[in-house]
């Protein structure tokens, strides 16, 4: 209810030229805008810091070429993208130039924007041109030279970057196109759950199969087995991504955020388009990995540990209980090709989301005081090879890798 | 001088269960809620991970979770005569600390009160004549009814998700329950626990001595559940580390695992921690609360405003806060005028050691969830005649063994050696075969005009503050129904099996270094009138009418029965009211 | 390009810490709390040396645990199990210095039920006690300590001390409760504490030690637990 006493505050105190180009009357289109903007989860790289004004910028975002700063998207006519005009908004979104006509980082995801159409991008503006303008300067980007020279974005482009609206299948149904339209478009799933070439582009022929990102691994959304969501159904895709938590999987890390800020606020049909679009993903495809054997000494270790500590919660058959504790048992997640988000999460333990409708979020403690290096690679392989999972096993030295960037990072 | 913080509408002093109901139940209305507690946030994941929950030393023996005397005690003496000494150390109970106060560590027992415990003076003295009940007995009747709170009985066994076998449905009694119960409206809404050994051949003996067994209902859940507010339990492993220790797999009832997840949902709560209410303040009137003064761990001063206070600080603290706060008149043994720390109860546990054959009997005691168990309820209460007895009160019978925690399992037969090679001999031949349920016997505490709770005028807390003094001792009523109540148990444990049953039944004088239970009631009783309690049927102040005092300080006397479900429903009941009717029309709910 | 670090967004509660005015206690809204990699394991003790008795106490300490505890071809006595280490580590630590009781003035003795009273932490009456301990030993039995004596001749002293005709100073029998309490405590007690070294106690009378799940266990009337006791600290049969 608040939301909406400042839109039409906001209306009442933005006459024509601040709101360049968009019409702030049709109340229609800025709810539509608002919905995108929940979708695209422009808050999660454009709020302020802090939290005091939402979309003001400022925020660093760390990539691995460096560090950009998120612009001020609200309608202060100095600092924000008041001034701007409607092509100019939509340019920025659908070919990463920005209004001086220089090319943005695609930190900010305008390869997968690119897909929006231009009625939806322009609900968008109208939307954030109710939001209350906010006066904030947002400072430069702290990126080695030569990647500071945005210019040199136009040869990535060229090379990896197709504008363009997305194109409705037509034999595909309207569901699916939906579904296609929305995670290739404004959700940009693919800018985490894609793996990257060198220079940080898409590897296309690997849509979807998972990717490693701020020290966690965004695991393979498509419908391959075991390391993707062959073993869900659309409704267990709906529910982890309306309330954070199925029986395979609860949401944690950036994943939690996108839970909170973005998945859990849409509407039931989306999320079902979502989910028939991306069962219909073939990702890794079969794979049929030979399991670690049981007689291996890691898994015995593993074993082990897992009695002592794991069964606890996670129970002996590794199953788990649903949405308390996630099932290891038939898990994507565990049987991903890259461990780190399992290392991480036992090391350090982690919370996970909670929602409206899935309101607990239980936390895993963190193992990393008591396993050494090698334990805890024993008890990942163990998970990963038991109960009919299969994956490669777990080493001690991609323990000590992860266990060193944490400690890092959380310095 | 105490700095001002920014109004609220309701702050609540103390976030265990009730703190945590009351909490839920007013955001719920919407409004601005703030919680004060003293101790610290306690979360599942790092303070009860599974690495390290079960050290027995940590917490049972040196008592991590509870409350340091260093920080907070009393001093105690049982009569007029002596001179109340410092408790130094806790013995006879134990006082949570932090966030989930008691029900963070306590075993889950999760019992109603007889329709007749409501109603215990009108009762007793309609069936065996006043003349029976013994010279400076001060029971009264509650105000508030059975049937009353059944609803909120119901209300908070559903937040729990309790596991149970119902004995009384509508009327209706049920086999397999307790067929004493009051009527309940609906099922428990989980299956009772699975039963290990010992229990279930106590059930059995108890069944051929023509007792109806039952098993105990257990806030220890038998499966995964859903509670009413959206929070999910799992269930409960059996691991034997219960009371004295936070549950690590989320399936022991507690506000973390029932309602915190919720709560901090809300935009319009917020808890301070590590933060210690002094005083609760009032108008020149003195018949109006403002809100609270608190201190942080810095030592500074903080005021905090209200226009509602709910006072959920554990029995001690809240008759402690009352006084200091100078609400209501505190109670004079000699005059007996005052309510404030009159009928001080406690419980009046005792038990019998079962010895069994280690060749015939392995019970494996480690096997144990807090509120395991089985039970007999036929002399509790009223339940009985006691006109030939010569006492009134009872309590229920229960193989309720919690664990096979080695340092709590020393009990060996009478005249084994406490030290050297027999004690060891000792230990091998009888740990893994014998019954020892610490409050097997578990019987009411009826109320005494020398029972009572006031101010200590020599011993000083840290901030410099008179200590609470307890004055308090058995009456014979007492040990004759313990003694009682003990030769029945004794009973059922010999047609167990037993080689050898070592009966210990409660004596006085009462003894501050014994564990008894933590069930600490009255010194803020509820009345019909306030001629003769602290508040009304709804905990609410008789003399600050937008204060509500929640928990056992308002029970008169004590039951037969671990008291933590009357406490929640007793906080369901007042928040309903308040919701209901307070907050439409602030005053008196009752009339004085 | 990859997505932000998000420590930066997540949460709330960075936001409502920074904008409480109270910078000594913890605010707690809009979510459950969480702090990575935290977590409150106990500190294990490291059994060489020792942090509070001298060598001689030491030397009393072990000698008196072992008769309280004698070693037979099955189990280890208390010195082997370590108790000794154990007290030693108790009292040089809160406990032995009462840090968590109340410990104002004025002192004076009560009936049994007011309970102790006595101004002496534990340390401080350990090492009163055990001086009074092998001053009387010497007195009595010809300048010998009491670890000195034959182990028949040491249980006799360990009798009086229980009936208090050792004249330690303070209560009759006080020292021989608390020294009972403690060795029996760290006998049974988690060997990351010290005492019970390799869980030989737990192994003695039968319990399975820091186990969390039983479930397949309670419909299983009067069977034999097979499985060996493990410990928070130590987990031997963590092997390849």
């Amino acid at each position: 209810m608040r939301r909406l006493a400042a839109l039409f505050a906001a209306l009442a105190l933005c006459a024509g030229p601040a709101l360049a180009g968009s019409d702030g009357q049709d109340f229609a289109k800025v709810q539509r805008g608002r919905y995108l903007t929940t979708v695209g989860d422009c808050s999660g790289c454009h709020d302020e810091p802090g939290g005091a004004h939402p979309l003001a910028g400022g925020l660093k975002i760390e990539t691995p070429f460096g560090t950009v700063t998120a612009s001020n998207i609200t309608p202060d006519k100095d600092t924000g993208i008041g001034s701007w005009t409607d092509d100019q908004f939509v340019r920025a979104l659908t070919h990463g130039i920005r209004r001086d006509g220089a090319h943005l980082y695609p930190a900010m995801p305008y390869p997968y924007y690119t897909k929006a159409t231009r009625d939806d991008l322009l609900a968008l503006r109208a939307y954030l041109a109710t939001v209350p303008a906010v006066r904030h300067p947002t400072g430069g980007d702290d990126l080695p030279f030569p990647l500071n020279i945005r210019a040199g974005m136009a040869v990535w482009n060229k090379l990896y970057f197709t504008p363009g609206e997305f194109r409705p299948v037509d034999s595909r149904g309207a569901e699916w196109n939906r579904g296609a339209y929305l995670v290739r478009g404004l959700m940009h799933c693919g800018a985490c759950h894609t793996p990257k070439n060198l220079v940080g582009a898409d590897k296309a022929s690997a849509e979807f199969q998972g990717n490693e990102i701020d020290g966690w691994f965004a695991p393979e959304i498509a419908a391959g087995a075991p390391r993707g969501l062959a073993n869900w159904s659309a409704d267990d895709i709906v529910a982890y991504l309306k309330s954070g938590h199925n029986k395979f999987a609860a949401a944690t890390g950036p994943m939690a955020d996108v839970v909170t800020r973005s998945t859990s606020r849409m509407k039931d049909d989306d999320l079902h388009a979502i989910a028939v679009y991306l069962k219909a993903q073939h990702g890794s495809g079969n794979q049929s990995p030979k399991p670690v054997a049981a007689s291996d000494p890691a898994m015995k270790m593993g074993g082990a540990i897992f009695g002592d500590e794991c069964a606890a919660c996670h129970t002996g058959h590794g199953t788990g209980r649903p949405r308390l504790f996630p099932s290891l048992a038939g898990s994507a997640a565990v049987q991903s090709r890259d461990p780190t988000s399992l290392i991480r999460v036992v090391l350090g333990g982690t919370r996970s989301v909670g929602t409206e409708t899935a309101p607990t979020s239980p936390a895993m403690p963190a193992f990393g005081w008591l396993f050494n290096d090698e334990q805890a690679a024993a008890v990942l392989t163990y998970i990963r090879n038991s109960w009919g999972n299969a994956a490669p096993a777990v080493d001690a030295g991609q323990v000590h890798d992860v266990r060193k960037a944490l400690t890092q990072r959380s310095g | 001088m105490a700095r001002k913080l920014p109004p609220k509408d309701v702050v609540i002093v103390g976030l265990g269960w009730t703190g945590a109901i009351l909490a839920y139940q007013l955001a719920e209305e919407g409004l601005e809620v703030t919680a004060i507690e003293r101790g610290p946030w306690r979360d599942t994941a790092v303070d009860f991970s599974p690495a390290y929950a079960q050290d027995e030393l940590r917490y049972r023996i040196r008592h991590e979770l509870f409350l340091r005397p260093a920080q907070v005690s009393l001093t105690f003496r049982n009569n007029r005569d002596q001179t109340a000494l410092p408790v130094r150390d806790w013995g006879a109970f134990m006082l949570g600390n932090g966030v989930g106060g008691g029900g963070l560590h306590w075993n889950a027992e999760t019992w109603r009160f007889l329709p007749s415990d409501f109603i215990t003076k009108s009762h007793l003295t309609q069936r065996y004549g006043a003349g029976f009940l013994p010279e400076g007995m001060t029971v009264q009747d509650w105000g508030v009814t059975y049937d009353e709170l059944e609803p909120h009985y119901d209300r908070f066994e559903y937040l729990c998700g309790t596991s149970g076998t119902a004995g009384n449905l509508k009327g209706v009694i049920q086999t397999g329950g307790n067929p004493f119960e009051g009527a309940r409206s609906r099922p428990y809404p989980t299956p009772a626990q699975k039963q290990p050994f010992s229990h279930t051949l106590y059930g059995n003996a108890a069944k051929e001595l023509g007792y109806k067994s039952f098993p105990q209902p257990s806030g220890n859940l038998s499966q995964a559940y859903t509670n009413p507010l959206g929070v999910e339990m799992g269930p409960c492993t059996y691991c034997g580390f219960c009371e004295w220790f936070g549950c690590a797999n989320y399936s022991k009832a507690s506000p973390q695992t029932t309602i915190l997840p919720a709560l901090l949902r809300k935009p319009n709560f917020t808890a301070r921690t590590d933060c210690e209410v002094t005083k609760i303040l009032l108008d020149k009137s003195g018949k109006h609360a403002t809100g609270v003064t608190f201190v942080d761990s810095s030592g500074t001063e903080w005021e905090q405003p209200a226009e509602l206070v709910i006072l959920s600080a554990f029995q001690l603290f809240n008759v402690q806060l009352l006084m200091l706060s100078g609400i209501g008149q505190r109670y004079d043994p000699l005059t007996g005028e005052g309510q404030i720390g009159r009928n001080f109860s406690h419980q009046v546990v005792s038990t019998a050691i079962g010895f069994f054959d280690k060749k015939k009997f392995n019970f494996n005691p480690f096997v144990a969830s807090g509120a395991i168990g089985m039970c007999v309820d036929e002399f509790n209460g009223d339940n009985f005649d006691h006109g030939p007895y010569g006492f009134v009160g009872g309590g229920y019978l229960g193989q309720v063994q919690s664990n096979g925690r080695p340092i709590e399992s020393m009990q060996l037969p009478p005249g084994t050696p406490h030290w050297g090679a027999k004690w060891k001999q000792g230990m091998r031949d009888h740990y893994l075969s014998t019954m020892n349920s610490g409050s097997g016997v578990h019987g009411s505490c009826y109320s005494y005009k020398t029972n009572y709770l006031d101010l200590d005028p020599t011993y000083v807390d840290r901030f410099g503050r008179p200590l609470l003094r307890l004055t308090m001792d058995f009456h014979e009523n007492e040990t004759k129904m313990s003694a009682f109540l003990t030769d029945r148990y004794a009973e059922i444990i010999k047609a167990m099996g037993a080689d050898q049953v070592v009966k210990k039944p409660r004596k006085g004088p009462y003894d501050i270094t014994q564990y008894q239970t933590s069930h600490l009631c009255g010194g803020a009783i509820m009345s019909e009138s306030p001629k003769d309690g602290a508040v009304n049927k709804y905990l609410q102040s008789w003399d600050v009418p937008n204060l509500f005092v929640q928990g056992a300080t308002a029970f008169p006397q004590n039951a037969g029965y671990n008291p933590t479900g009357t406490v929640g429903a007793l906080a369901f009941w007042s928040a309903a009211a308040i919701r209901e009717r307070y907050l439409k029309k602030p005053g008196p709910l009752v009339d004085a | 390009m990859p997505r932000p670090n998000r420590r930066v967004v997540l949460s709330s509660m960075a936001a409502a810490l920074a904008a409480s005015p109270l910078a000594h206690a913890e605010l707690v809204e809009g979510g459950m709390p969480w702090t990575p990699d935290r977590a409150a394991p106990p500190a294990a003790v490291d059994p060489r040396g020792w942090r509070y008795f001298t060598a001689a106490e030491a030397k009393t300490v072990e000698a008196l645990v072992d008769r309280l505890i004698p070693p037979d071809p099955e189990t280890p006595g208390g010195k082997d199990c370590g108790c000794a280490v154990f007290i030693d580590r108790q009292l040089a630590g809160p406990y032995g210095k009462s840090e968590a009781l109340y410990m104002k003035g004025p002192f004076h003795e009560g009936t049994h039920q007011q309970g102790p009273q006595s101004a002496d932490p534990p340390a401080v009456h350990y090492r009163k006690a055990l001086a009074a301990l092998d001053k009387y030993c010497r007195a009595t039995f010809g300048g010998s300590t009491f670890a000195a004596l034959p182990d028949d001749r040491k249980d006799a002293v360990i009798a009086d001390l229980e009936s208090g005709k050792v004249p330690l100073g303070g209560k009759p029998g006080t020292f021989f409760k608390q020294l009972l309490k403690d060795t029996q405590q760290g006998f049974f007690a988690d060997p990351v504490y010290g005492g019970n070294r390799d869980m030989a106690a737990w192994k003695m009378i039968g319990f399975p030690g820091a186990r969390y799940d039983y479930s397949d266990w309670v419909d299983r009337h009067n069977e034999p637990y097979p499985h060996p006791p493990v410990s928070i600290g130590e987990h031997p049969d963590w092997k390849g």
